[in-house]
């Protein structure tokens, strides 16, 4: 009880103060919330683009292609030894006159196609795997390389896994930004608590004499650099959620020129949890550093 | 109550401020410190409640060797001891309410009962009127008893004041004094350093000569 009165008491204390200096606090909040909006944005595009990419792999196929030379026999023979294997799901034969077809029905491909002196397709098999692990889609691409009358053998989870790459690596990047802003976040705090003792010098002094330990005089400084985060915390989901109310319609619209289906939504209420909780954390800890070093700094 | 044995205390690189002092200062005692500027009565208050360590010697208060005391147990030490500074250290952005409160909020009392006694303090010092003042709409007189009733706020069993009148002219010394006559009436071992122990009549008398308790 008595625990909870006195962080009230020092809570209302540190929300006072930060009332009480209306621009100082509106910069450093701004400072703060720009920061944090950096890396919190790019995790979450990085989220929507990640799920793009596993609802693509989410079926796993490859495709068979024949030389052009090879005869339809061929192409249903290899078609039957792939459903002949408990790791094939099912198998489509595309033949290579139906793909013809297709091709010349394309906008911009037609005259291209009725140019040539003979249909260069060849018959193709896609070939959908029970078993959706990498491993096996290689496994059974570089056996079909080996039979006869196989001219390529292509994975079409390529792009995806190609894609999944880039997020991880895009995710060690916003990992990155957000160890080095988080750091510039904690320098904030550190700095503005640093001149707030500076400036509440008397107050320290005059509490240590009045026998206030070092815990009561830390915590209304504590809780001015958490309730300083958290509000930095808040201008940064709000700079993301503006930005993707914004960016929602644009996005959605370039995706569907690709043929994806990309809607970019609010972050959840668990990223918006980790959101303030690391920024009121992470504005505590910068307090937490500079007060230790004010108070040792001055013992008496 | 407090015992000084032999201290000595100098600043480098060679300043003397206190040298060999020792006294006995009883329970419910009224002392009052004189001497010249400078021959040392603000260093011997600074020690008692260990702002300063003596270099060499003990204090004793209540038994406790303050020289010897860690930086965690420091705190308890002073919540014992009432403080009146001669620059009165008051805090000049909150009322003369919140400026009595300070102690109380520091040994966690709860606010109501806080809030009663600080007013009650305060109205002790005649200053209950001007409880909402911010301290600098107070004149020297009463910002010195503002300071006065924040020392005794959460009562003490000691009263140290360095130099309470210092800045007062006569009537309003006057006042200040009788304040602190009337805790020592209550019991409470004050001890003051001042220009004019006339002030303070009955106290008994520590004179300092150049960092010298004479006899």
């Amino acid at each position: 009880m008595n625990w909870l009165r006195n962080q009230w008491q020092a809570c209302r204390l540190a929300l006072s103060r930060l009332a009480t200096a209306p621009v100082n606090t509106l910069l450093s909040v701004l400072g703060i919330g720009i920061a944090l909006a950096l890396p919190a944005g790019g995790h979450l595009l990085l989220d929507h683009v990640a799920a793009l990419g596993r609802g693509a792999a989410a079926a796993p196929q490859l495709t068979v292609f024949m030389s052009v030379e090879a005869e339809r026999k061929a192409a249903l023979d290899i078609e039957a030894r792939l459903l002949g294997r408990p790791d094939v799901a099912q198998t489509e034969l595309l033949e290579r006159e139906a793909t013809l077809k297709r091709m010349k029905a394309s906008d911009g491909l037609a005259d291209v196609i009725g140019a040539l002196p003979k249909n260069p397709f060849p018959d193709a098999i896609v070939v959908t795997l029970a078993d959706e692990s990498p491993a096996a889609l290689e496994s059974l691409a570089a056996e079909a390389r080996k039979w006869p009358r196989v001219e390529q053998v292509q994975i079409d989870a390529d792009w995806a896994h190609r894609l999944a790459a880039f997020v991880r690596l895009a995710r060690t990047g916003v990992l990155l930004l957000a160890t080095l802003l988080g750091l510039g976040l904690i320098t904030i705090t550190f700095n503005t608590i640093r001149l707030q003792v500076l400036t509440r010098q008397t107050e320290v002094e005059v509490s240590r004499l009045l026998g206030a330990t070092d815990a009561f005089i830390r915590r209304p400084f504590l809780w001015y650099g958490a309730l300083l985060g958290l509000l930095g915390g808040i201008v940064g989901w709000l700079i993301v959620a503006g930005a993707t109310l914004w960016l929602r319609l644009p996005v959605a619209e370039l995706a569907q020129l690709y043929g994806l289906e990309l809607l970019l939504t609010l972050p959840s209420a668990k990223s918006t949890g980790v959101l303030l909780g690391a920024a009121a954390g992470l504005g505590w800890l910068g307090a937490a550093l500079s007060m230790r070093q004010q108070l040792s700094a001055n013992t008496r | 109550m407090i015992q000084l044995d032999r201290i000595s205390k100098r600043y480098p690189p060679d300043m003397t401020a206190l040298t060999d002092v020792s006294a006995d200062i009883g329970a419910g005692e009224l002392v009052t410190i004189v001497g010249h500027s400078g021959a040392g009565k603000s260093t011997l208050l600074k020690l008692i409640p260990a702002i300063e360590r003596p270099t060499s010697g003990t204090v004793l208060v209540n038994g406790q060797n303050v020289g010897a005391l860690s930086a965690r147990a420091l705190p308890f030490l002073r919540r014992n001891i009432g403080l009146v500074f001669q620059d009165q250290k008051l805090l000049f952005d909150r009322s003369a309410l919140a400026n009595v409160l300070l102690p109380l909020e520091i040994v966690g009392f709860p606010h109501k009962e806080a809030q009663r006694r600080a007013e009650a303090a305060l109205d002790k010092v005649g200053l209950l009127k001007r409880a909402r003042a911010l301290p600098i709409a107070l004149s020297g007189g009463e910002q010195q008893r503002l300071a006065i009733a924040r020392a005794v706020v959460h009562r003490p069993g000691l009263l140290i004041a360095d130099e309470p009148t210092a800045y007062l002219d006569a009537e309003t010394a006057q006042d200040v004094a009788a304040i602190f006559m009337e805790f020592h009436r209550v019991g409470v071992t004050v001890m003051v350093a001042t220009y004019d122990d006339s002030l303070f009549p009955g106290a008994r008398r520590l004179r300092l000569d150049h960092g010298r308790l004479l006899a």
